[in-house]
Formats: structure tokens, sequence, C-alpha cells
């Protein structure tokens, strides 16, 4: 014997972009602070709470372009012909665009423009290795977490190289295809990401540089690279104003962040918690996450204990026992309750009350079509008064003239009217609810337009026709699922 | 031999198991229902159908137990017999010829040796009640004449009479009056509802009536819900009646517990309500049977009630309202819209079930696998309203795929459409909802066709409509990072001048489609969606379309309103032969290049087999059945037959299977037709027959061939040993199973040995030794080598050997 079965709520495709656990975890930024920040020759520190300067190093007479924390988090900063605060490393001819420290943190790894790699040391300040093997400006590099002899640079002759500090040469080396603007290298030291042009790639560094995989989301120099805390996650910036996010499992694009200038830089914090992004117009955009504290401070209730849900349930059946299931209850929705008694009035009072209405209008919809093919609408919506009937006719004004409701509410409109036509200007609130003559000339206006829209596109298809007569088919195609995603 | 064989429609399952009301057994654990020219027994237990009882040459309107004996049965038919069976073994013990169209029976225990059956002699439509005498003879077929009339003027329906207080009185209703009998006093007392003129009271019909088992009670429902409890009847005057109303509706059934304490009632709310101690406040409900409860039945010992449904289904239920056994044969009370399908997975016909579903029927055991639900929402029976009807079924892709079509117009302007497809899951070895599009079409879709090639990468379904429009859906990959998905997109949407698209179909390898726009065909291909060619007859409306199959793939059939069935050639895209025929029902055979087609005229229907490839037909049936065949199926055989004659090849690899308009819905006229009211009838060679024949000769050479073997002492000692004694199965196993082939050799062995036996046996009687398991497995297996080994040992050794055979086991050799 089948139960009651609920009502089918009718469900409607969502438009848009999808809702994946990844959308809502990048979407949980706080809306962005911007600096104007002329940051040509000086470095600031920025507080992580107070989104102000904490402290400025302003000590170079050039442009200064890159800085980085050892992992201690103490500072050391360098440029071509600056006076360093703590050390300077005077050696490269030409602007240093990449600098690093080393895994064992004694070492800064820097490339300049002047094709060169360097290492240095940081106790004395010397300069230990130099490689000579770019043939065109080092942009980028990395060094690795886990070896302190290992790091890698980019460079704008579409090669990216790993060096060993103990053999003078490169180890490795890969040809990216277009100058190389940012390199990357995974945690584990097995996966290395390079960018440059449209492109980013991915190598398996433990296949001696073979391609993994190649990325083209965007459309044009991706600028930069940068890894989530949980290294599950890759994010890319580029100068088309959009920072992707992929998954490094997949490697398919599950997020992506609008910017309103090309990106030139883009760095996470610590536990994805701020996201930095430095743009071409000067602009710092730095986004906080919303802590995720706030929602456990809102008081639960309290809730049976997990023993009175299983209680009873994990009685192991003795010899004799004779075991009788009682069968489990369906949950109903309440309408669905008051529908399985008949209940009819009281199941549309329930589904018309407004917590309903605004939220899940399409529920008060299949609600009011299961009562009219049970035949009973008429019934349930008779013998109402003032503020009931209000509340109806506010529904019905409303979503009638969405194209997905409306066969529906035309009819139960079509009812009312039949039913309360005799008491038509006893009440105003009503009255006024009845005169809906602006709805129905927006209506109007809108489906003279669509027609109009209809008819310059048939033209052009029509034209079309007498060009080639078979790709007209094609597309109607495309033409019409598309009409009906609008319709519906 | 083979020149004998003839074809014959055979009807096959699908009977009605609601007709009457079941009869339990005495002791519960049977239960009886008439099922057309059957009277099936069915375990209660089991639900499992324990014998049918074949014999009656009409529709079985009548069972009743024998009052004198529980374990025989009594049942009447249209052809106008009354036969005794022994329902226990399924056997016929005695046929009384009573020489009228019966149409009910009733029996009494207090009438000893005659029965009540209800008769019509004269007039079609005016039904007498008469007493039967059964005269006592020991003849197969008696001849009853002995008629005595009771009560004349009664309603056909056996609900309508009741005996009551052992046999004391008998109620009948008709209309708006009661009329009751008093077998003592031979006189009628009739009650006629005062009301009954008023408007008010219009209503007021008797439709059923019951009779307390003990007391002078008569129960009676009503047309509108109400249930009437009658007393102080012997008086016209002073008679009462209370009422009872909880049904809106016409009260179907009613009746009284053994006991009689308390009333049972039914009605189209498929409750059951008991009603305790005929008072309006006790009253008990067992709601959600399912359909409409036409009949009640109480078993004698009190322990179980029955409902039959009209769905053709039988609830048994316990005395404490809890249903324990459900039968279901076909249901077909309602109108076929999906046409004949065959699930490619189970076999099982496909077609309209319940409402809201598509049923499961298996062909072999003439039992319903399983239901599906495919509108999943509340059925509510109410008169008028207009319901949600599954429109057009299809299977696709090897019953991985189903898609459904459902539909409800209310007004000209107001269609609810809803396209479902179904995905078959392994797991759970049922069809599970994948992707759901409302409206598919702004119309209503006429047809619907998968691409079932088999080398198709993509499921591809077609959907064609009265918009003028076809679509094609394509399966497509909706999967992401999170999870993996598939769901059905439209990739293509046709036209063809705004006609209205009426049919489909795919060429058998998939790479073209065509698709009807009234009397135009035009051909795509499948691949780019180009127009191809068109094909127009000027003949009418295209009615049905399908392309020849295997050898004659390069044709396609159209069969047009106006009686025209063509066939053209789609190399030379020109017309090959055309012919005049009016096709009711066209269907290719799966297996085969051939086409069936049924026509219609005014005698009856015709069925044509035929080859694309030739307009001659291979076959030809006139009058295969006299009523318009609605739909047809080829179904696959599990095992091909081998038909040499030509005109028979046909049905060698397939059966065909329709089914006609029935006249289910029309009750007065199945009663009067003498045709077989059941459906289905599917074509058969005589070949079967003979077949049947060889069978049982078969098997009474089994008959005669058992109690042979089971009179071999061999085979009784193998089954009376104990088991820890005997040698190991897998030596015993052999020997066994050649015995059973009765062969010479077998014969020859057992002869020959036993002879030693009796020598080795006489030679044996004074040793006295324990044996070892090994040796005696030796020993058999030295004895069923032969005699002569036995003959060539030395006396020493034969010694030995005798130790071993205190326990004699050269029975082994026997087998």
């Amino acid at each position: 014997m089948a139960g009651y079965k609920p009502v089918a709520i009718q469900t409607y495709p969502i438009l848009g972009e999808k809702i994946t656990q990844d959308t809502l975890y990048w979407n949980n930024y706080k809306p962005p602070y911007n600096y104007a920040v002329t940051a040509s020759s000086r470095i600031h520190i920025y507080g992580r709470y107070s989104q102000e300067p904490i402290k400025t190093f302003s000590r170079f007479k050039y442009t200064a372009y890159c800085a980085t924390f050892r992992q201690d988090g103490r500072f050391s900063t360098f440029d071509i012909s600056g006076r360093a605060p703590l050390r300077q490393f005077e050696g490269h001819t030409k602007a240093v665009h990449t600098v690093d420290f080393t895994a064992d943190k004694y070492h800064v790894v820097s490339g300049a423009d002047d094709y060169t790699v360097k290492l240095w040391d940081i106790p004395n300040s010397k300069e230990i290795l130099t490689f000579k093997e770019h043939s065109d400006y080092v942009r980028c590099g990395c060094a690795s977490k886990l070896n302190p002899d290992l790091f890698i640079t980019g460079s704008y002759d579409h090669t990216v190289k790993m060096f060993d500090a103990r053999t003078n040469t490169s180890v490795l080396s890969v040809e990216h295809g277009q100058p190389v603007e940012s390199v990357l290298l995974f945690p584990s030291g097995g996966l290395l990401v390079s960018a440059g042009g449209r492109y980013v790639k991915v190598w398996d560094m433990l296949k001696g540089g073979q391609l993994l995989v190649s990325l083209k989301n965007h459309h044009k120099t991706v600028t930069c690279l940068c890894l989530s805390s949980s290294g599950q996650r890759l994010l890319s910036g580029s100068l088309d104003r959009k920072v992707k996010v992929y998954s490094t499992t997949s490697y398919k694009v599950v997020h992506s962040f609008d910017y309103a200038a090309s990106i030139l830089s883009l760095a996470l914090a610590h536990e994805d918690e701020t996201i930095v992004v430095g743009m071409t117009n000067g602009i710092l955009s730095v986004k906080h996450r919303k802590s995720e504290a706030k929602k456990e401070s809102i008081p639960r209730r309290r809730r049976p204990a997990y023993r009175t849900f299983i209680k009873g349930k994990n009685y192991m059946k003795q010899r004799d026992d004779i075991l009788i299931n009682r069968p489990a209850k369906k949950h109903l929705e309440l309408y669905d309750r008051d529908l399985k008694h008949f209940r009819i009035s009281k199941a549309l009072d329930r589904v018309l009350d407004p917590t309903c209405t605004i939220k899940t209008p399409e529920i008060t919809v299949s609600i009011i079509k299961e009562l009219n093919r049970r035949g009973v609408l008429a019934n349930a919506l008779a013998g109402r008064d003032e503020k009931e009937i209000s509340h109806v006719l506010n529904f019905l004004i409303r979503h009638l003239s969405q194209p997905r409701f409306a066969p529906v509410l035309i009819n139960a409109a079509e009812i009312i009217i039949d039913i309360y036509l005799p008491v038509i200007g006893q009440s105003p609130v009503v009255d006024k609810s009845f005169a809906t003559s602006r709805t129905c000339r927006k209506e109007i206006d809108y489906q003279r337009e669509l027609l109009e829209t209809l008819g310059m596109m048939d033209m052009l298809f029509a034209t079309m026709r007498r060009k080639e007569g078979t790709s007209v088919l094609e597309h109607t195609s495309d033409g019409f699922p598309e009409n009906k995603k609008i319709e519906s | 031999m083979v020149d004998e064989e003839t074809i014959r429609v055979v009807r096959c399952g699908g009977s009605e198991l609601n007709f009457r009301r079941a009869v339990f057994s005495a002791d519960s654990k049977y239960i009886f229902c008439v099922s057309g020219d059957f009277v099936k027994v069915y375990s209660t237990v089991t639900e499992e159908c324990v014998h049918i009882l074949h014999g009656h040459r009409n529709l079985v309107t009548g069972i009743q137990l024998n009052p004198n004996n529980h374990l025989q049965l009594y049942s009447c038919s249209l052809d106008g017999t009354i036969k005794l069976w022994d329902y226990i073994d399924g056997i016929l013990i005695k046929t009384f010829i009573v020489g009228c169209k019966l149409h009910a029976l009733f029996t009494v225990a207090q009438a000893e040796d005659s029965v009540f059956a209800i008769v019509n002699k004269e007039k079609p439509d005016i039904f007498q009640l008469v007493s039967v005498k059964l005269p006592k003879s020991s003849s197969q077929e008696v001849e009853a004449k002995e008629l005595s009339f009771v009560l004349d003027y009664i309603n056909q329906s056996p609900k309508c009479i009741a005996f009551g207080n052992e046999g004391v009185y008998v109620a009948a209703v008709r209309e708006f009056y009661l009329s009751v009998y008093f077998f003592k006093k031979k006189t009628t007392s009739r009650f006629t509802l005062s009301s009954s003129r008023n408007k008010k009271h219009a209503k007021n019909n008797f439709t059923c009536v019951a009779c307390h088992p003990t007391e002078d009670c008569i129960a009676s429902g009503h047309m509108d819900g109400k249930i009437r409890l009658w007393r102080n009847f012997y008086d016209d005057k002073k008679y009462t009646y209370t009422c009872l109303h909880w049904h809106h509706d016409m009260v179907m059934d009613l009746a009284f517990s053994v006991t009689g304490t308390s009333l049972l009632s039914g009605g189209c709310e498929s409750v059951l309500v008991e009603w305790r101690d005929a008072t309006e406040k006790n009253k008990e409900f067992l709601p959600r049977l399912g359909a409409t409860i036409e009949h009640i039945s109480v078993s004698p010992a009190g322990d179980l009630f029955c409902t039959s449904h009209s769905d053709n289904k039988i609830i048994i239920i316990h005395r404490n309202l809890e249903a324990s056994a459900v039968i279901q044969g076909l249901v077909k009370d309602r109108s076929i819209f999906t046409g004949l399908m065959i699930d490619p997975r189970t076999k099982a016909l496909v077609l309209n079930g319940k409402p809201g579903h598509l049923q499961f029927y298996s062909l072999q055991s003439d039992k319903q696998l399983y239901n599906l639900d495919i509108i999943q929402q509340e059925y509510i029976n109410d008169y008028g309203l207009i319901q949600i009807e599954l429109t057009k079924a299809a299977f696709g892709c090897f019953g991985n795929w189903l898609a459904t079509v459902e539909q409800r117009q209310e007004k000209e302007t107001e269609l609810e459409l809803q396209m479902k497809l179904w995905m078959y899951n392994k797991k759970t070895q049922g069809f599970i909802l994948n992707t759901k599009i409302n409206m598919p079409h702004e119309d209503c879709i006429t047809a619907l066709c998968f691409c079932n090639a088999e080398k198709s990468e993509q499921p591809t379904l077609v959907t064609a409509s009265k918009d003028g429009y076809f679509k094609v859906w394509i399966l497509t990959d909706d999967s992401d990072i999170y999870k993996k998905a598939v769901g059905w997109t439209c990739d293509f949407v046709g036209s063809y001048h705004k006609y209205q698209a009426t049919n489909c179909c795919f060429s058998e390898d998939g790479s073209l489609l065509a698709v009807s726009f009234e009397e135009i065909v035009t051909i795509w291909d499948s691949v780019t969606w180009e127009l191809k060619c068109t094909f127009c007859q000027r003949a009418g409306k295209i009615r049905h379309l399908c392309f020849g199959r295997l050898t004659c793939s390069k044709y396609l059939l159209g069969a047009t309103e106006n009686g025209i069935l063509c066939c053209w050639n789609l190399l030379s895209c020109a017309l090959e032969w055309n012919a005049k025929l009016n096709v009711r029902v066209m269907e290719p055979d799966p297996n085969s290049e051939n086409i069936a087609a049924i026509s219609q005229s005014s005698v009856g229907s015709d069925l044509f087999v035929f080859k694309p490839s030739e307009p001659r037909p291979l076959y030809i049936q006139k009058g295969i059945s006299r009523e318009e065949v609605q739909w047809g199926v080829f179904v696959p055989r599990d095992v091909p037959e081998s038909f040499t004659s030509e005109a028979y090849q046909w049905l060698n690899r397939s059966q065909f299977y329709f089914l006609t308009k029935s006249q289910v819905t029309a009750p007065l006229k199945k009663a009067e037709e003498s045709l077989p009211t059941t459906p289905f009838y599917f074509i058969l060679g005589k070949h079967r027959q003979h077949q049947d024949e060889k069978l049982n000769e078969t098997l009474e050479n089994e008959l005669v061939q058992l109690p042979l073997t089971e009179n071999i002492p061999a085979v009784s000692e193998l089954l009376h040993t104990p088991a820890h004694v005997l040698p190991s199965a897998a030596f015993l196993c052999s020997m066994f199973v050649n015995s059973l082939l009765l062969s010479k050799e077998t014969k020859s062995a057992k002869e020959i040995p036993e002879d030693v036996d009796m020598e080795e046996e006489k030679e044996s009687e004074d040793s006295d030794e324990e044996n070892d398991f090994i040796e005696k497995v030796q020993d058999t297996n030295n004895t069923g080598l032969g005699e002569d080994i036995i003959h060539q040992l030395s006396k020493s050794e034969e010694k030995e050997l005798r130790k071993f055979r205190k326990i004699d086991y050269s029975w082994i050799a026997a087998l």
C-alpha cells in the first residue's frame, strides 16, 4: 500500500552562475579596501587588521621592484644601488625583478634584467654564484621549499630553468613558448607552474619537466600566480582584469574574480584570510574574508541528545524474541499534511504566508496548481475576508506576469474574479488590488516588444536563408532553446 | 504433418480476477477466483497460483464451496453447466448440465441437494433466481433440468442477492426496492424506499445487499454512500431501518463477518470500513488500498477478509485489518495510450497500468511484475476530474533509458505537458528519474522514439508534436569537479512548412530519421540534421511509419489514413510499391525483416505479414478478431521454433501479441458476448499443440517409468540407507543419473548384477565384519565393473571380500 505522495514542487533551473562550494568560499570576502599606492621607490608594510601602512621604507633612489619575507619574519630588502637597512647586495648591473630566500634561510636568490641569476650569502653579503644561462630578462623566480640548493627562474627568453647551487649549471630547462611572467613551485616540489602569454602551464618536475597541462583561460597575458593555503586551488591574475581560481586536481576553473583594472600582482595571506591584488591603475585592492565565527555566535537551540534518536534501535534480537518493526514515518511538509487530510483552505493559507510567498513562490504556485488538479481551487479561494483575499491578490499581482507562473495564476485570477465579482466595491483595499491596469499595460508593452524582436530575428534568418539554404536549420536550433529558456 | 500446421489465435492471460467475489477455502489456505473461462486457486500465504481449473467453455460467473464437502467447489458458467471440482488436486468431479446461461451461483447448507442460480430465460434483461436440483448419480455428466423458480425480476449481479439466517429467507434488491422471500412461508415481502421520487433522494438506489449470518438483519448499500440496516422485515408495516453513512460515493459491496459482529463495506474511496456492532461510532478503516473496492468476501474460518479491486487485484486482509497478500493481474481498466512495448531487459510487456503508473507484466507467468510510478502524484478519484495521463513511453539503448510523456489538458489552451527520462540503475535494479522537461513542446506529443542503433555513441531521442516541430534530445555530460552527472538537452529543432509532425522513426543503423508531417514524409540525416529528401503520396495523413530491417533496410513503409500502404526505396528515392490496405496496426519484428500489419474492415480485423522488399504478403489471416485491434507487438521467443512451412516461418523467432479494444469497460455487453472477454490473444502454430501432445506422451512415459524405478530395490535402498554409510555422492551421482535414462544398457546392467548379488548374498550370510568405507567403495567398484572379475578371484580373496558384504551394497551396481 503506497503512502501519501507529497505534492511535486515545480523546480526551475537557476540561471547564471552555478553555486558550488568554491563559489561560496571565494565569494566570502568583504568588499575590498582600495589604496592608492604610488609605490615607485617605497616599500610599505601594512598591518594585518588596521589596513594602514605600519612601516615604510623609502630610502631607495630608484624604483623598487620586489620584496619578500623570510620565513621567520625578518625583513631584508635590496636594490641595485639603494642602501639596505640590514644588508645590501650589489652586483647586478640592471633592474632586479625577483628575489627569494632559499630553504635554509641563509641565502638569497635574485634575478635581474642583466640576464643573470645570482645567489647571495646573507651573513657576509657576498655573491656566491652567478648563472648566465638565460638569454633575456629574468623576471621571476622561486626557491624550493624543501631543498636549500634548488631554485627556479623564468625568463623572457621563454624558458624556465631550474638551478642547483651545487652544480653551477641549470639542471633542467623547460620551454614555455611565451615570455615567462611568473613561476610557482608546489609545496611538494614536484609540480612547477609557469605563466606567460595567455597560458598557464603545469610541468611535472619528477618526470624531467614533462608538460602536464596547459591552461588557456585568460584572454590576455597572465602576470601572476599564487597557490591557496591548502594547496587545493591555484590562482592566476591577468591583464584581462580577472583572477581565476583553478582546482589543482582537475585544472578546471572553479571561480573567477573581476577587478577594475589589469592585474599585475596577486597574493593570498595565510589561511586565505586576505586576497591582495595590485593593479595597473596604482590601486592595491585588499579583501578580507568574513570571519566564520560569527555564525556560531547565534545561540543554538538545544536539541535532543543523539541517544534519544537511537533509543531502542540498536537492540539486538534475542533468541525467542519477535521483532516488530514500526514503519519509518515519512516527513511531510505542513501543507502536505493539510492536503493529506483534505484541509484545502488551510493548505492554501499556509502557502500564502509571506514567509513562503517571498522566499519560495514556486511552492505557492505548485499548491495552487495541485488544488486546481484536485478540482477544489474554487472552494479553497471562496469564503475569504478582506484581509485574506488581499493576501491572495497581492501574490497574484506580483507573480502574474512571470511566464513560469502565468498559466496557473491566470486561472486562479479568473476564479477569484468569478467568485468575488458580486461583492466588489465593498472594500477599498481589495478594489485597489483589482485595479491592476498598470500591470496589464506593462505586460502588454513587454509582449509587444518581444514580438518586435522576434520579427526582426525572423527577418535576419530569412535573409540568411537566401544566401545558403542549409545553415538556416542550425540557426533555428540554436535560437529555439534559448527562447525557451527566456520563457521558462 | 507440416502441412497440417495452422496458425490460430490463443487468448493469453490478462484475464479479470475481480469479476466476482473471491471465495476462501474452509481452512483459509486457498482462495478461489473466477478468471475468464477458468477458476484459479491461489495460496493465501504465498500469493502463488496453485491450480487453474480448466473445463468451462465460457465465462465462469460464480463459484461456491460445496456446503456438504468443504474440499469441493461448485462453479457455474455462461455455457450452462455447473461443475464440481476437487480443488486440492485440481480435478473435475462432475458436470451438471443445466442448459441455460447461468449468471451467478449460491449455495445454502440447509438445501442439501440443490443450489441456487441466476438465469435469464425469456427476455435478455429479465433475470430470475432459481433453485437447481442436483440429481445424485455416479456418472460424470448429469443433466440437471429440475429448476424451481424462487424470485423474478432481479438484478443480474450476485451482489444484489443474499441468503440470510441459515437459509430462512433470501433478500434481493433492485433499483429502489428490497424484496425478501421466506422459504418456509413461501411469501415475498417488498420494501420500497419511500422517498425515491424525491430529488434529494434521487441517488437512493440499492447497489448491494448482505444478510446477517445469525440474526434477522439485512444490510443494503446505496448509490449515495449510505448503508441501511433493515430489521423486523417479517412484518410489511412494522419494519425498521437504521442508516450508517461514511462513504461519499456508491457502496460497492458489503459483507458481514462470520460471527456477525461487524460489517465490512467498501467503495470507490478504496478504503475498507469495518462497522463494529452495527453502530456509526465504532468504525475502523483500512485506507489506501489503491483502487475501487468491487467485492468483499470473508473466509469461513473468520480469520481473513479479501477485497477485489477495479485494478484487477485481490488483497487478502487479516482480521486485524492488516493487508497480508496481494494477488495482482494485468491492470486494464483504463484506456491504453502507450501501446504495447517490450522491456528489453526483463522481456516483460509494458503498458499503462494503475493511474500514473507503467506496469511490467510477465507474459509467461501471467503475472504483474511491478509498477513504475511515473507521475508521482497523489491520485484523487473524483467524478469529472481531469487526470494527468501517461500518454507516451519508449525504451531506448537496450533498456537503459525510458522516456515517458504525461499530459493534462483541461481546456483547449491549457495544456500541461511533461517529459521524463528515466535511467536504469543496476544497483537498485529499477528506473531512476534523471531528467524532467517541462513543456517539451507547445502541443501534444504524437510520437517518441529512441535511436536504437548498436554503435551509437550518444543516446538520442526524437519527439514529434502537433505544434509542427520535432525535437532531437541528446544525453550530455553534466558533470563538474564535484559530481558526475548526465542530463538530456535539446539538440535540434526541425519543422517542415508548419505541418503537424505525426510520426517519427529511426532507421535500424541510426543514420536516418524519418519524420512524417501529415501527408509528407521527410528524411533527415541524423549526424548533421539536414533534410535529405521528402516523399509525398497525397493519400491522406500518415498514420504509421517504419523502416525495413536487416536485408530490407533500404525500404521505408508508411500507412496512410486513406487506407494505402506505401513502400519507398531510399536508394532510388522512389515509390517501390503501394497497396490498398486500411492499416490499423503496423509493427516490425525486431528479429527479422518481417512486418505485421493489421487491417480493419467492417467484418473484423485481418492480419498481413510481409517483407518490405515484395508487395506479396507472406501470410494472411482473415478475421483474427471481431473487434478493432488497438495495439500489437512482436515478442522475441526465448527458444526459437522451427517451422518449416514458408508461411509460418515468420513465427520462428517471435510471437505476435495484440490487444483488442476491450469490452471490459462495458460489463453488460461483455456478458452477452460469447467472445473470450480477455483482450489478449496470441498467435501460435498448431505445431505447438502437437508438441504438447508429444510432451504429454513423454510425460506418460515418465509416469510409467517412475513406478519402475521406485520398485527397483536399489533405489529404495539408496533412499533408505543412512547417509553416513553411503559412498560419496560424486560416486553415486553418475550412476544414479544413468539409471534414470532407462536405456537398454542400464536395464541389462540391472538384471545381471542382481543375479550376482543373489549368489553373493547366499554366500555371505555368515560373515559378520565391520566395513571400512573406502574398501566398500572399491568393492562396489568391482561389482560395478562386472561379474567376471568376481568369478576370476581365488577363494581366499573371495572370503576376504565376503567380510565386506555384511551390508550389501550391490544395489549400487544396479543403478
